[in-house]
């Protein structure tokens, strides 16, 4: 029965890693970390086969404890580890799961887990599995926030604009692959830290941004284009910019150079590599900056003003003008954030950011169009609902799962969570 | 045709000989009945109508300062808005929660304070989309012109008479987005003429118009009682409103405060306290009519942007 | 470089397989975005309803064709149904952003793990289309005129997709002739003044929705049968952008303009994919700039670009009046 327990908690805990990892990554892949109490473990062999038996690939673990072996397509596979090449008094610590059949879904890489002890066979003390059941609820609590976070940088962006403008921006998506195909660019290609090469990204962002309304969408504005024309045409310019990020970094997803396979480490039910806690800070700190700023700054308050009502924002003196390009700035420098860390969180690909589009949608209008701080708790709620429901419905799904609920809260509060009704006549 | 304006008008105001001035007064024909309507917004109660009833055959004025819920109240009677609580009835059938569309077609029409005529329709388009009961708005009927041609013709036929009769017949093919103000808030209410309705209820009719047109449309207003129409109508305009309106509410706050005559309520210490510290929308020169107009598209094209 | 290739691709584009479902796609989205106003950015998945409505029916349960057919249009109606209840009462861009959430929601579950059993996954399925193919009254063999040739499966396709691309437009011609139609343009206008003359302004979006979805459904038949084949990410969003800047490159809110759009589109689709592709076998762009494996993604570039440029400078499209466009720069 204790075996059991364990085998299930072992099993979670490789759900949790699998669900730390990547959201939407492109290539469907078998991967994971070998690690005894804490410690990688290199040399290990690992071999992959088809359920039939037909061999897939094999890997051997590196320094940092780590293999991948990509697969053809999403399926049913066999993961052995080779027991001879552990060394020498570390086993597995369940010497029947040497060959662990796992599924791979689409677009999925999926970790598996090995559990290894230093002793011979048979674990200790097994948390009962009403606890993991709560653990694995605060996981994924965890890791909706981490999720939400992220949708947030770029929720907050899509909310200001159309609030102070009125435009949906179906491009805003590909300002976050920019932020992390520049961050990529510099980390990968010129060998800059990941750190330096973020706030790179980050100022790229801010004056792409800049520049998008300055020579863009600000003419557009001025020639009276309608809004309906200027959401089509962000969705010309959103494909134009996907295409060309496919045309310059190509068809795979890749990873950044740093904090590629860091060992996980436990904060009370919670287990994840230290760079999702750094990253949260920092997501958390720069969301807590910008609602700051919008409720302290001058230009904040104009910026509030102006969604609220613009024409008398206008002839109460505010330059509504320079507050749009100093949100498009912002917005063009968080999303460029939030890109570089959803690059950290699964990797970096042409799609990544319109396949987070529907996210950053669904916060926004589940917090209310055009409510900033509406976005940034629905883009929580998302995140959170996302990863929670997959305690219900298959990973692969999750996406879906939120986007059901978006449309549901549409059914029953269609102004949102923050949004109120609006005037007729 | 002035004999007939004297006599409609006498009638209107023989129904109204010896009401007190109190809000809420029972009429002697009344056609619509409001009670305890509310509308709230937030913590704002926008709306909180106590009762009011709307003589038939009358010309009623709505006034009040800005913000006062009279547009509101329009939205709550004609199924644009849905109210918090209350009850009204027109002819005698509730219609409280009875959506926008089926308001219209029980003989209750509506303008708007920012007129909504379709721009990227021809003139005599928007006219016969006014007609009600057409065979052709059916899906499946539609795609056989024979079942509906004849209808259509009638329509356009009685289109054309009352565009004569609002001096657009020249306009009839231009597309309405061409017309000046003024000449769409005629369309809008020769179009409203096309439902075929009993209680016409114009929002803010001189809003906006060419103070040249002002005198034309004075005149349809009074010649839709003549026709046996009732109109309510709100208007910042007091001098239209003292020339044309046989009785006047008063709303405030969202209540109704005063009702009576216009050359009594104009002097009524209730609706000059009410007035008093707002903004005095009596009397508008051109220039600030043509301001409020600019200011009005201007949020117009914001409410479209939200 | 080869110019016969080129021309003859580029003019077999014009008439040919994929012009016909864009063209079905295409009528149908003008239906609903440019005669009714609605922002229905999901339409992918009224073809993928439909092609796997057929596909399953017929490939999962080897049930009959026809009733496969059925199934495919029920499953549109639905989806319609299901989309537009929650939304048409709102604001239109909450149904841009549900239908396209919709579109996304069922391309997902065509292409899961879960429902493998039902949809095949990311394969899809197969083995649908022997007795619209029994039907084929051409004989095997090539037809057409010198060097533009279809086979007998083809050609058949063609014949069937055209005849329903025919029908369409008549269809609509008629419809928005009639009073019928003028509801549904002034619902576009101002949904608010149509409701205050007494339309029921929620049942003739509906129908707009339903008559939308229907008429690209058929391009959704068209498209399995075609290829004979159904995979999940044929429908993926990008196909409703696709569909879109067919609309507005032939002028929305004209009968015809989706179907000229459509051959339009896929002309020069072709012929710029084909004219790169051989320019950087040739040698002509050097493959420092460009691999033929980067064609494809130029091509998309292209469409984006395209429809910016479009819509900022041709709104009204190729055969639209600009007074008649909602699209207008006001």
């Amino acid at each position: 029965m204790r075996r059991a327990v364990i085998a299930i908690t072992a099993f979670l805990g490789g759900l949790v890693l699998l669900l730390a990892a990547p959201a939407w990554a492109d290539n469907e892949a078998l991967k994971g970390t070998i690690q005894n109490q804490g410690k990688p473990v290199s040399g290990v062999k690992i071999s992959v086969t088809s359920e039939d038996g037909q061999p897939v690939g094999q890997a051997t673990t590196g320094s940092d404890g780590t293999w991948n072996v990509p697969v053809p397509k999403s399926g049913q596979y066999k993961v052995t580890l080779d027991q001879k090449t552990l060394p020498a008094g570390v086993t597995l610590k369940f010497k029947d799961r040497g060959t662990l059949s796992v599924q791979v879904y689409d677009g999925m890489q999926r970790n598996v887990l090995f559990a290894l002890s230093s002793g011979s066979g048979g674990g200790d003390s097994g948390p009962s599995a009403e606890s993991s059941y709560f653990e694995r609820v605060a996981q994924l609590i965890f890791e909706g926030f981490n999720l939400g976070l992220i949708i947030a940088l770029g929720a907050m962006g899509i909310s200001l604009v159309f609030g102070t403008t009125g435009l949906t921006n179906f491009a805003h998506g590909e300002l976050l692959t920019l932020g992390a195909m520049v961050a990529f660019l510099f980390n990968v290609s010129f060998g800059v830290p990941l750190i330096f090469a973020a706030v790179i990204s980050v100022a790229v962002g801010a004056l792409f941004g800049y520049a998008q309304d300055r020579w863009f969408w600000g003419r557009l504005r001025a020639r009276g284009s309608s809004l309906l024309a200027m959401m089509i045409i962000s969705i010309g310019l959103a494909l134009f910019m996907r295409y060309l990020f496919l045309f310059l970094f190509g068809g795979e997803s890749k990873a950044f150079l740093d904090y590629n396979a860091q060992p996980g480490i436990q904060v009370g039910p919670i287990t994840a590599a230290p760079k999702n806690f750094i990253a949260m800070a920092i997501e958390l700190a720069v969301l807590v900056l910008v609602s700051m700023a919008l409720l302290k700054t001058r230009t904040g308050k104009a910026a509030r003003a102006i969604s609220d009502n613009p024409a008398l924002a206008a002839s109460s003196g505010i330059n509504v003008d320079r507050v749009i390009r100093i949100i498009w700035t912002v917005g063009g420098a968080t999303a460029a954030l939030g890109g570089v860390m959803l690059g950290l969180a699964q990797n970096v690909g042409y799609q990544m950011g319109f396949q987070i589009l529907l996210g950053m949608f669904a916060g926004v209008t589940l917090g209310g169009l055009g409510s900033a701080f509406g976005a940034l708790v629905g883009s929580i709620v998302v995140g959170l609902f996302t990863q929670l429901s997959t305690l219900v419905i298959p990973t692969e799904l999750k996406f879906s799962g939120s986007l059901v609920v978006l449309i549901l809260v549409m059914l029953i509060r269609p102004q949102g969570i923050l949004g109120r009704r609006e005037r007729i006549g | 045709m002035h004999a007939e304006t004297t006599s409609k008008k006498a009638v209107a105001l023989a129904a109204f000989e010896g009401l007190p001035g109190e809000p809420g007064v029972p009429k002697p024909d009344p056609i619509l009945v409001a009670d305890g309507v509310v509308r709230r917004f937030g913590g704002l109660t926008a709306v909180d109508v106590a009762h009011l009833e709307v003589q038939r055959g009358s010309i009623t004025a709505l006034i009040g300062p800005n913000g006062a819920g009279k547009t509101t109240f329009f939205n709550q009677l004609t199924g644009f808005d849905t109210a918090d609580a209350g009850s009204w009835t027109f002819n005698g059938n509730s219609l409280a929660g009875v959506p926008a569309h089926r308001v219209a077609r029980s003989g209750m029409v509506r303008t708007f304070q920012l007129t909504k005529a379709l721009t990227k329709l021809t003139v005599l388009e928007n006219m016969r989309l006014g007609a009600q009961d057409q065979r052709g708005e059916n899906f499946f009927r539609s795609l056989i012109p024979s079942l509906w041609r004849r209808q259509e013709d009638q329509i356009t036929e009685r289109a054309e008479e009352l565009l004569e009769r609002f001096k657009l017949d020249a306009k009839r093919d231009d597309f309405a987005g061409s017309l000046s103000g003024g000449q769409r808030k005629l369309l809008e209410m020769a179009r409203a003429l096309m439902v075929g309705p009993e209680l016409v209820m114009l929002d803010e009719p001189m809003a906006g118009v060419n103070p040249a047109l002002t005198q034309s449309l004075l005149g349809h207003v009074k010649g839709l009682r003549d026709e046996g129409m009732t109109v309510l109508f709100v208007e910042h305009d007091m001098d239209m409103v003292r020339e044309i309106s046989d009785w006047v509410v008063v709303m405030a706050m969202g209540n109704v405060i005063a009702e009576g005559p216009p050359d009594k309520i104009m002097s009524d210490s209730r609706v000059i306290d009410a007035y008093l510290g707002a903004h005095h929308d009596a009397p508008l020169s051109a220039e600030e009519a043509e301001e409020q107009l600019q200011e009005a598209e201007a949020e117009l094209e914001i409410e479209e942007k939200a | 470089m080869d110019w016969n290739t080129i021309f003859v691709t580029t003019v077999k584009a014009a008439i040919g397989f994929e012009t016909v479902v864009y063209a079905l796609a295409a009528i149908g989205l003008n239906v609903q975005f440019g005669y009714a106003g609605l922002l229905n950015f999901g339409h992918a998945a009224f073809l993928g309803v439909a092609a796997y409505g057929l596909a399953v029916t017929v490939s999962t349960f080897h049930l009959p064709f026809w009733l496969g057919i059925l199934i495919g249009l029920a499953a549109t109606v639905v989806l319609a149904l299901l989309l537009g209840i929650p939304t048409l009462r709102l604001r239109a861009d909450y149904l841009a952003i549900v239908t396209i959430a919709a579109a996304e929601i069922v391309r997902n579950i065509f292409r899961s793990v879960a429902f493998k059993d039902i949809f095949g996954g990311s394969d899809g399925r197969q083995n649908f289309s022997g007795d619209f193919f029994a039907l084929n009254p051409y004989g095997p063999g090539q037809y057409g005129i010198g060097p533009i040739t279809f086979n007998e499966r083809v050609l058949w396709v063609l014949t069937v997709g055209w005849v329903l691309v025919a029908l369409s437009c008549a269809l609509v011609y008629l419809l928005m002739k009639s009073p019928w139609g003028r509801v549904l343009k002034a619902i576009r206008e101002d949904e608010d003044a149509v409701r205050s003359l007494g339309k029921n302004v929620f049942s003739y979006k509906m129908q707009a929705l339903v008559l939308g979805g229907l008429i690209g459904c058929l391009g959704g038949f068209i498209f399995a049968l075609g290829q004979a084949s159904v995979q999940p990410d044929l429908f993926s969003t990008d196909f409703t952008f696709y569909a879109y800047t067919i609309v507005i490159l032939g002028g929305a809110a004209r009968v015809f303009s989706p179907v000229v759009g459509a051959s339009i589109f896929w002309v020069l689709l072709v012929f710029i994919g084909n004219t790169l592709s051989e320019a950087v076998a040739a040698g002509v762009i050097p493959s420092s700039i460009m691999t033929v494996n980067q064609v494809g993604a130029v091509r998309f570039m292209l469409v984006g670009l395209g429809l910016m440029l479009l819509l900022i400078f041709r709104p009204q499209g190729i055969f639209g009046d600009k007074r008649e466009i909602a699209l207008d720069a006001r």
